[in-house]
Parts: C-alpha cells; structure tokens; sequence
C-alpha cells in the first residue's frame, strides 16, 4: 500500500464523562475516498474537528503529508493542503460565489497583505477561481452571491474552494446533505473523479453514495472504530450489521 | 497611613461599587435575556434622579422622591421598551447602538427642555444625616453607609428573585434559550418589558441615591454608564454574579487608586511630580486592570455562556 | 466605459462639496466656507471608522481616541514650536513643528501606535464586548488629558498660529480648506483601493465570516489588527486638520460623543460605501448648521432622526440613492 497521505494514531478526546473519541486510527491513501460512517452522535464531525485543526484532541497524534501537524492550527493546516468542507455550509454571504472561491486562491498564493491592486482585475486570481468553479459545475453561477445559491449549490462552492486551495486531501463531512436525488447524483459522479486528485475523507449518511463511492469504509460507533474495510467486507461485517447497518438491510 | 482614611476610603469605594452594581446589573440582565447593548441606561440613572429631585422639591420628602425615581424610571423604561428596544431585538449591535444613542440625545436634549440647564440639587433625607463613628477614631457619612445597604439589598433581591421565582425562572430560561421560552407559552413580549423595566428601575434607584450626593443635571449618567460598561466587560457579560464581582472590584480599584498611586509614586518622585503622575495613572487604573483581566480571560471573570 | 450609480452620486457629491467655498465667497458668506471644510475633516475621520467599521464589520465605540490623539499631536508640536522649547521624551527630545506635513505625520504614528495598542486587545474580543472595550479604551485617553495639565488638562490647549504649508498662505480660509479636500481625496482612494485588494477582500470575508477566512488558511485576527490600525491613522489624521481648524484642542475631542459621531455619520451617509462617510459628514454639518440656527434642542431632532434613520432606512444617504452594494 501506498504512503498514507493522512495519518491519525490512538486519538482520543473526551467531553467530562463522554468519551466522542477513543482510541481511532484511521489513514487515507493517494487515490482512495474513504468513508466514515456511524449512527448519530458516533462522534464523526468531533473527529473531523480534530483532524482539521478545529477541536484539540486530548491525546494521539495526527501526520498529515508525513509531518506531525497535531500541535498547529486550523489556518495553517489548511495552508499545507488540507482542504475542508463544512457540515453546515459556511461561507462569505454577500460575496459572489467566484470571490469566495478567490479568495482561498488569494491564500494559497501567499499573502493576504496586499493593499492596492484590484482583485477582479487580478487575471492570477480570477482564472484559478473560475477554472476551479467549472470543475465543480458551477461556472453559469459565478457571479452571483453565495447567499443566493441553492443548498445544493453551496456545496458544490464548498468543494470549488477546497479545489482552489490545491488540497493535497479533502476532508467532506456530509456533502449529500440536504440534497435532492439529482444533485446527490452529480455530485457522486464529481467526487468519483476527483479522488484521482487528492484523497477524500468523506463523512456520509446517504449509503447509496457511500457504497458506490467507498474505496474502504470505517465504521464509527460510540467513538470507537469498530471496522475498517471494503465495501463487501463491511457489508457482511456481523457486528456492523448489528450495531449500525441492522435494520437498514 | 492612617486607619482611619484607609477605612474610609474602602467604605467610598463599597458605596462607588454598589451603585455601578446598580447600573451594570440592569445591563448586564437586558444583555442576558435580550441580547440587547443598551447605551441608554445612562439616561434612565438621569430620570431617576431628576424625578427624586423634583418630586422632592415639590413635596419636600425625600421618601416620596425615592418612589418617584422608581416609577419614573420604570415608566420610561417601559414606555422606550415598547416604542423602540422592541424593534431592535432581531437587529446587529450596530443599530442598537445607533438607536440607543438617538435615545441619549434625546433624553438629554428632553430633559434639558423640561428643568433647564441648571443643576438641581437633592439634600439628603433628615433620618439619614448626620455621621457614624468608625474605626480608626473617625466618623462616616450615614447616608453613605444607607447606600451600601440598599445595594447589598437589592443584590440580595435579585438573587432570589432571580433563583426563587417565577418571573426568575423565566429569566433563567430567556437566557438559556429563547426559542424554547416561547414554545413553553410564556409571553414573551411581556417578559422583555417587565425585564426591561426592572433594568430601568434599578438604574433610576442609583440616579436618585447619587443624586443626593452631587448635583442632578443632564449628562450625569453617562459616565457611569462607562464604568458599568467596564464592569460587565470585567465580569463577563450576561452574568449578575460578575457585575457584582466586577462593580466592587471596579469601585474599590478607583477609589484606592486615587488615595494610594500618589503616595506609591512619592516613593521615588517629589511629592508634586508624584502627585500629577499618581493622579494620571489613577485615572486609567480601571481600564489598565480591565485591559490586563481580558488579556487573561477574554470573555471576562464569570462569562454566562460560551 | 459606463459609471455606476453610485460612481455617478459620488462624484456629485465630491462636486458639491468642492464647489462650497466658491459659492460662499460669491455669497460673501465666507462662515460656509468653516463649514465645508468641517465637512471635508469629519468626513475624512469618519473614513478611517468605516475601514473597521464598514469593511471589517468592527464596531469602535471609540474611534475619539484617534481623533483626540491627532488633534493634541497637532496641538503639542505647535506649541513646542511656539515656546522654543523642544518635546522631551526621555531617550530623546524632538523640536516642536508649525509644517503641516510634519504634524500629520505625527498624528498619523500617534494614531497607529494607539490603534495598535488599542487593537491588539479589543480585537481578542468580539461583538458587543468589542464595543464596549473600545468606549473604556477611548474613555481611558479622555480622563487622561483631562488629569494630565501639561497640555491644557481640562482647559485644552490653544493653537496661536496655524500651522504651514510650504508655498501655500494657510491662513486664507479657501486654502486651508483645499488642504483638506485634497487629504479627503487622498483618504478615500485609499479606502476604493484597500476595499478592493487581497486585504479588502480578506477583511470583508472575515466580516462575514471568520470561520470560513481561517479554514482558507488566512489568519483573521492579524488581518483585522492591520486594518483597525490604517482606520485609526486615518482618524487621526483628520484630528489633526480639526485642531487646525479650530486652533483648538481639548479632551472634548476624545469624549465619547465624538465617538458616537463617526458612526452616527456612517450611518446617515451609508455603512461600507466609499462616499458613505462623505455623504454623512455633508448632511450632519449641514443639518448641525441650519436646525441649530432654528432651535437650541437641534439634538433633540437629531435624535428622532437618527432613530428614524435606523428604524427605517437602513442603508443610508448612499443606499437610499443608489441601491445596495454589490460585491463583484
């Protein structure tokens, strides 16, 4: 196997009495969507928090591209290439969808310390941007501003600005979510390619997508990985079936 | 230094706490439960005062001045509750700072109309006259002393009320979660007058008490409105416990700051260089100790809620 | 190339005010041309507070501070000037200046030097403990002057003669207030340049959203720490031009009044649009001027106005004319 782009050892993180996560190991290799999954409350988004530099874990270690990164912040994970999409769409409101994609390009390009030279004007930043929202499907809706956009939309933005900040790995928590049976489709068809970029850590509750996208599947429960495998192997995983997949079958 | 001014002094700063304790619990309660920044508590401490002057130079009783400073206050609270505040709930800070500082010109410029540009004055009741004796061989001002009773009173009061009653219950609640106080069917619209009310109340008590020690004139209000500001940035917004931590913390900071910076600065300086520095740095040692409390603990000493 | 809207009422504006002076020198009421001029430096302080206010979405209740700072900047090296007497500091000793340059440079360190201190505390906070923070700080620097009697203390500090510019006689009314029109129109092309640039696009986009600036890999707090600093020179900058107008200097300047002014002005004129502040400072002076010629409780009404303002007509002067903002 490959080396892991994204590695996370025994990380543990407790809130007083409960334990959202204990003991996880999980990694991510070149090429692979890996998905987590877990009943409600299994501690997924605390465990994104963590990874992505948002939430301190108490103990255990995170390598990301090879280098220990459990000690820096978020801005400057995100900095090395650790692209993140949020559970609750968070982006820039009154801009438009192409200035809120710029301005992760505007990051990834170093400074932010400019004063004087327009931005729209600025060929470096608009052609990135604009080359990162067609991949992402929505170059008709550039212009218009992120508040505007549909839900469905807004995520498609989300993954056009981890596009843009030339992600070495994506961490989606819950893409699919809220959307209508077409877009899921869309989007399924658009993260399938784009693991050929960058490895994706996709936290997912729509299991038609899961299992069509996963490369392997962790399965989370109580803050405890209880599995890691294929998508055949999880299927038929006697205590997954038990704790999580029982009724859905 | 004497015992005597030592004492004193700590009592001027109790009675300077007590009464920014006054102000910034009525603040403090209208942030917690409406989310609310009111800069026209100031002028609500003015119409306290302006009704116990009137009031008393009308009737000559201080008592009945006192209880005009109550209702008035709460009137007015009441009344610019329902006009204005309550359109402002839903809005950024920045229109309700906006809206409340129409409020203050307003008041001023109203009040002004109403008594003239004169200062009143308010005498001190004839049960209260008079002095104590005190440790130290000294004596001290009773009314003073009334002051800090009324005010650890009335933090007595708004502790049970707050945890003993209904109307204290809902409070709570409005705090915790505003939605779900409505879905529990309380009234919510009546809560936030009655609480903004209260506030109001509360401001235009101190208005009246200070008002018998200085002058009662537009204006007096807001630089107390200040200090209670820095007094609930001290201790944490939203949170009664803090601006009673905080007021007392502020009151006596001052008040020491004044009598003892001087004489620190003597050590090493002549006494009239000592004097003019110990008295500049005096003046900003509540926003120095401000400055230094939020470098350690941003969301100040007892922060209600995340 | 076709002019926006609001490109279109700016530049109208920008006219009008120009265009005072020389009307009221036709008029022979050369008292407008005080006002104009009061117009051009308010609206000018009022820039700096839109920078953090407008763009940065950081509400200072205490931009006096800067203001007051720039004025007694003005007013110190003027009277070091006077008396001979050079301005100690104790490592070293700087002599006083009557030249106008050298006094606006001053203000404009004295001010970023504040700001800085100012913002690197207040700025750890957010929402309403900003704003009141921000009031304690201003607050701060007005007990200050007032304890402090080397300059005036409460009196404040006279300014005998005002201050030079090299080949230009600052003493004719016209002149001075060219001076400021020009500072004016420095100030607001640095606010259409900075509100356009990476930095303006990273402090609006922190305005909007500070989570999402941080996931970028953009580090907020610095971004805002930078900008509150730019306003807080701006402002006093034009503390210093008031002090020069006036020849006067005194806590006054730093009082929270003054505070509330600047985004009183803001409002009136629009929050974030560039000639937001111009348009405010026009109508507020002109409002000052003709309601307090009719009645002593001017700000009474001022009041009702501003109230009205808030309740109903979000947007200000330049929303109301020219629609909302867009942002690219």
């Amino acid at each position: 196997m490959a080396e892991a782009v994204l590695a996370i050892r025994d990380l543990c993180k407790s809130f007083g009495a409960l334990r959202a996560t204990e003991n996880v190991s999980i990694d991510l290799v070149p090429g692979e969507i890996h998905a987590l999954i877990g009943p409600n409350g299994a501690g997924k988004s605390t465990l994104i928090h963590q990874i992505a530099g948002t939430l301190k874990p108490d103990s255990g270690e995170i390598e990301f591209l090879g280098k220990p990164v459990s000690h820096i912040g978020a801005a400057e994970r995100a900095r090395m290439g650790l692209g993140r999409s949020f559970q609750v769409s968070s982006l820039a409101p009154e801009f438009s969808a192409l200035r809120n994609v710029m301005l992760a390009v505007q990051s990834r390009q170093g400074t932010s310390f400019r004063f004087f030279k327009p931005v729209m004007r600025d060929a470096t930043l608009v052609e990135p941007a604009m080359a990162a929202l067609e991949r992402a499907g929505l170059k008709d809706r550039a212009r218009v501003a992120a508040a505007e956009l549909s839900h469905g939309e807004r995520r498609q933005l989300e993954i056009a600005i981890a596009l843009a900040l030339g992600s070495r790995a994506f961490l989606l928590d819950e893409p699919m979510a809220g959307m209508g049976p077409e877009g899921s489709k869309t989007l399924t068809g658009f993260l399938d390619g784009l693991r050929r970029e960058a490895p994706i850590l996709l936290v997912e509750h729509d299991m038609d997508a899961v299992f069509a996208l996963a490369d392997r599947i962790s399965v989370l429960v109580y803050g405890r990985v209880i599995a890691t495998g294929t998508v055949d192997e999880i299927r038929s995983d006697p205590e997954v079936r038990r704790a999580y997949l029982g009724g859905a079958e | 230094m004497q015992t005597a001014l030592f004492i004193e002094q700590i009592l001027n700063g109790l009675q300077l706490g007590v009464m920014l304790f006054l102000m910034a619990a009525g603040l403090t309660l209208i942030f917690g439960v409406m989310g609310l920044i009111n800069l026209a508590h100031g002028s609500l401490y003015m119409v306290g005062a302006f009704a116990c002057a009137a009031v008393a130079g009308a009737t000559g009783s201080f008592w009945l001045g006192l209880a005009a400073s109550l209702a008035a206050a709460a009137a007015a609270g009441a009344l610019v509750e329902i006009l204005v505040i309550r359109r402002l709930y839903e809005r950024d800070h920045l229109d309700q700072v906006l809206a409340t500082f129409a409020l203050i010109l307003i008041f001023s410029e109203g009040t002004r109309w109403l008594f003239g540009s004169f200062p009143l004055y308010l005498d001190i009741p004839p049960l209260l006259q008079g002095t104590v004796p005190i440790p130290g061989g000294s004596r001290y001002q009773l009314y003073r002393l009334a002051i800090i009773g009324v005010g650890v009173a009335v933090a007595v009061g708004l502790f049970l009320l707050i945890s003993r009653t209904r109307l204290g219950m809902r409070i709570r609640a409005g705090e915790s979660d505003r939605e779900m106080i409505g879905a529990l069917g309380v009234d919510i619209r009546t809560l936030y007058t009655v609480v903004f009310a209260l506030g109001a109340a509360l401001a235009g008590l101190a208005g009246a008490m200070v008002g018998a020690l200085q002058s009662v004139q537009v204006g007096m209000g807001e630089p107390v409105l200040i200090l209670a500001f820095v007094v609930i940035v001290i201790g944490g917004i939203g949170s009664i416990k803090g601006a009673l931590v905080g007021a007392l913390l502020v009151g006596l900071t001052d008040t020491m700051g004044r009598i003892l910076l001087p004489q620190l600065f003597g050590v090493f300086m002549d006494p009239s260089r000592a004097g003019l520095v110990g008295g500049a740095v005096a003046s900003m040692l509540i926003y120095i100790v401000m400055a230094i409390i939020l470098a350690v603990r941003p969301q100040g000493l007892f922060a209600a809620k995340g | 190339m076709t002019i926006s809207r609001e490109t279109a009422i700016n530049l109208v504006l920008a006219l009008l005010l120009l265009a005072v002076p020389f009307i009221a020198m036709q008029l022979g009421k050369p008292f407008y041309v005080t006002l104009a001029t009061r117009m051009a430096i308010l609206g000018l302080a009022a820039i700096g507070l839109n920078i953090a206010l407008g763009l940065g979405g950081l509400v200072s209740f205490g931009h006096a501070a800067f203001f007051g700072i720039g004025g007694y900047a003005a007013g110190i090296l003027a009277s070091h000037a006077f008396s001979g007497q050079p301005l100690d500091f104790g490592l070293f000793a700087v002599p006083g200046s009557k030249l106008m340059p050298v006094i606006w440079a001053a203000a404009i360190l004295a001010g970023g030097l504040l700001a800085a201190a100012i913002g690197s505390i207040s700025l750890r906070t957010s929402g309403v403990y900003f704003i009141m923070i921000t009031l304690a700080f201003a607050q701060m620097t007005y007990y200050f002057a007032i304890s402090w009697p080397a300059y005036g203390g409460e009196d404040g500090l006279s300014i005998t003669i005002r201050s030079t510019f090299p080949g230009v006689n600052t003493l004719v009314p016209q002149n001075y207030f060219l001076i400021c029109y020009a500072l004016l129109v420095v100030g607001l092309v640095l606010f259409a340049l900075l509100r356009d640039s990476r930095f303006g696009a990273a402090l609006q986009a922190s305005r909007q959203n500070e989570v999402r600036v941080a996931s970028v890999g953009i580090a907020p707090f610095r971004i805002k720490l930078v900008a509150f600093v730019i306003s807080g020179m701006i402002t006093a900058l034009a503390g210093a031009l008031y002090a020069d107008l006036n020849r006067f200097v005194s806590p006054s300047m730093l009082s929270w009044h003054m505070s509330g002014e600047f985004i009183v002005l803001i409002i009136l004129g629009g929050v974030g649009r560039l000639c937001g502040p111009l348009a405010g400072a026009m109508l507020f002076v002109m409002f000052e001027y003709i309601l307090g010629g009719l009645t002593e409780r001017w700000q009474f009404f001022l009041g009702l106005l501003l109230l009205g303002v808030v309740l109903f007509a979000r947007g200000g002067l330049i929303g109301l004319l020219a629609g909302r903002a867009r942002h690219g």
